[in-house]
């Protein structure tokens, strides 16, 4: 009858129906008005200025890189992970095999480590805060006054 | 094409089919409000204890939103200042259809303390919004609130699909006496 | 130290010709002051080391209306240090000598330099009474909105009908 992948494919196509049924029953139901100040870009209640498309801190993408590299490192742990268990590998080589496996592997987490120790060093990932400059004004009152009026008027 | 509910059906027709669907469609509505909560002034105060734990309002299924775009009441709580006038009528805009307002304390009544002499208070919100549902006070306990909760969603129940909704049938109503 | 002993001090350093004047009539006497000079008092007044008045606790605009034809800026100066209070008062002309300028208001020097509070004081006197602050860097209003006409606390000042459509009374 119908392979495995057949069946599959039927679901996927249901789980589409049932989205496209829902919309268009929705869309049936629905109020719709559309005026302009409607259709405007929200903007906290003022009227729209500039692009949508801002800047934004480049450590996101920096953080966002790093992380898909770890785990395709990750990624490549689990087959590596089922073929390292089996018994049955192991007595046939006399357990060499487990060692033989076991320095691959962690020579090539040691090369990965390299590259993150790299980027740490380099200071690639940290996240450069935003300092504020608070505004002040430069008197010559010296903080030794100050220092007396807060004895004076320190809780006993 | 306009929606089920753009249309205007006649009171007797729609029989049986549309009287469950009304009722089903209002308690959908009601049991689900969710507030863009305008806390501009001193009312903010209360609504924000409304909204917290002693006086609960999301066992109304009541809870608070940022965006207009995902309310369905707006509770104007606080003064309204013209500079603020714009923004109210911009954000009751960007509000999807079905919506209602609560307006929160005296301010947004009727201008409040400021009625007589404040020079930068609007007198009462609905110079600017149509209002649903006035709640007095100053500011108005979380109980008084949550009543207004209350009232709003018996409005809502009495809500029937072959009525206008208020504000539609108050600009008509203006646009006729305009015409005179 | 007390207010004769302050005006002394003011008096000693820019001279008896600086046209200072005290008032020692009501409770609190105070000090009016030319409206040109008041920048160059304020900054002597927070810097001699006699005086040290580090903290402008209060900036009031008064508008006398069109008979008396004045207007008014009071400054409340406290020095945290030492303790001592001290009241300026700068009296100006309610229509100013040039109409051509600063939307034809009255002018008094600002005091921004010398304390970072007059900033927002002044925008206040500028909203509600109207009087322009000259050497402000950033002078606009503060309660209404930016496009309102006319200046609330002006004792001949008459309600707008409508604002943008919505009736102001």
């Amino acid at each position: 009858m119908l392979s495995d992948f057949g069946i599959i494919l039927l679901f996927i196509l249901t789980g589409l129906a049932f989205v496209a049924l829902m919309l268009f029953v929705s869309k049936l139901i629905r109020p719709a008005r559309p005026n302009p100040e409607k259709l405007s870009t929200y903007e906290s209640g003022e009227e729209p200025v500039g692009n949508a498309n801002i800047q934004f801190n480049v450590r996101f993408y920096v953080v966002a890189i790093i992380f898909v590299l770890f785990d395709v490192e990750l990624v490549f742990l689990f087959p590596w992970a089922t073929v390292f268990g089996q018994q049955s590998l192991n007595e046939e080589t006399n357990g060499t095999w487990g060692w033989f496996s076991l320095a691959e592997m962690l020579l090539f987490v040691a090369l990965l480590a390299l590259g993150l120790a790299y980027a740490w060093r380099k200071g690639y990932l940290d996240w450069i805060r935003p300092e504020p400059k608070i505004p002040a004004v430069k008197t010559n009152v010296p903080t030794a006054l100050y220092e007396k009026v807060n004895q004076k008027y320190k809780r006993p | 094409m306009s929606g089920l509910l753009d249309q205007r059906f006649k009171s007797g027709e729609g029989g049986v089919l549309l009287t469950t669907a009304e009722d089903l469609l209002n308690w959908g509505r009601l049991s689900s409000l969710w507030p863009m909560g305008f806390g501009l002034a001193c009312c903010a105060i209360e609504m924000m204890q409304t909204f917290a734990s002693g006086y609960d309002l999301e066992r109304f299924g009541i809870f608070p939103r940022p965006s207009p775009r995902q309310s369905d009441v707006m509770i104007v709580s606080g003064t309204v200042t013209f500079k603020m006038a714009d923004r109210i009528r911009r954000l009751y805009e960007q509000m999807a259809e079905p919506r209602y307002v609560i307006s929160m304390g005296s301010c947004s009544n009727c201008g409040g303390p400021y009625w007589q002499h404040g020079y930068h208070v609007v007198k009462g919100v609905d110079r600017i919004i149509p209002v649903d549902v006035y709640v007095p006070g100053c500011p108005p306990r979380p109980e008084a609130l949550i009543g207004g909760f209350l009232k709003l969603q018996e409005k809502i129940r009495n809500a029937r699909l072959t009525e206008e909704p208020a504000p539609t049938a108050l600009l008509a109503m203006e646009a006729a006496v305009e015409e005179v | 130290m007390t207010f004769a002993e302050l005006t002394n001090v003011l008096t000693a350093h820019f001279g008896a010709d600086a046209g200072l004047e005290a008032n020692t009539q009501n409770p609190q006497p105070y000090l009016i002051v030319p409206a040109k000079r008041i920048t160059d008092i304020c900054r002597f007044l927070r810097n001699d080391e006699r005086l040290f008045f580090d903290f402008l606790a209060c900036m009031t605009g008064i508008d006398n209306g069109p008979q008396a034809g004045t207007m008014e800026v009071v400054y409340h100066l406290t020095s945290i240090p030492y303790e001592h209070d001290l009241t300026l008062k700068v009296i100006i002309p309610r229509t100013p000598a040039d109409e051509s300028t600063h939307e034809g208001l009255p002018v008094v020097p600002s005091v921004t330099a010398v304390w970072r509070t007059a900033d927002w004081h002044e925008r206040e006197i500028y909203d509600l009474v109207g009087i322009y602050f000259e050497g402000h860097h950033d002078l606009r209003r503060i309660l209404l909105p930016t496009d309102w006409v006319g200046h609330p606390l002006r004792k001949d000042y008459k309600d707008l009908d409508t604002y943008h459509g919505i009736k102001v009374n």
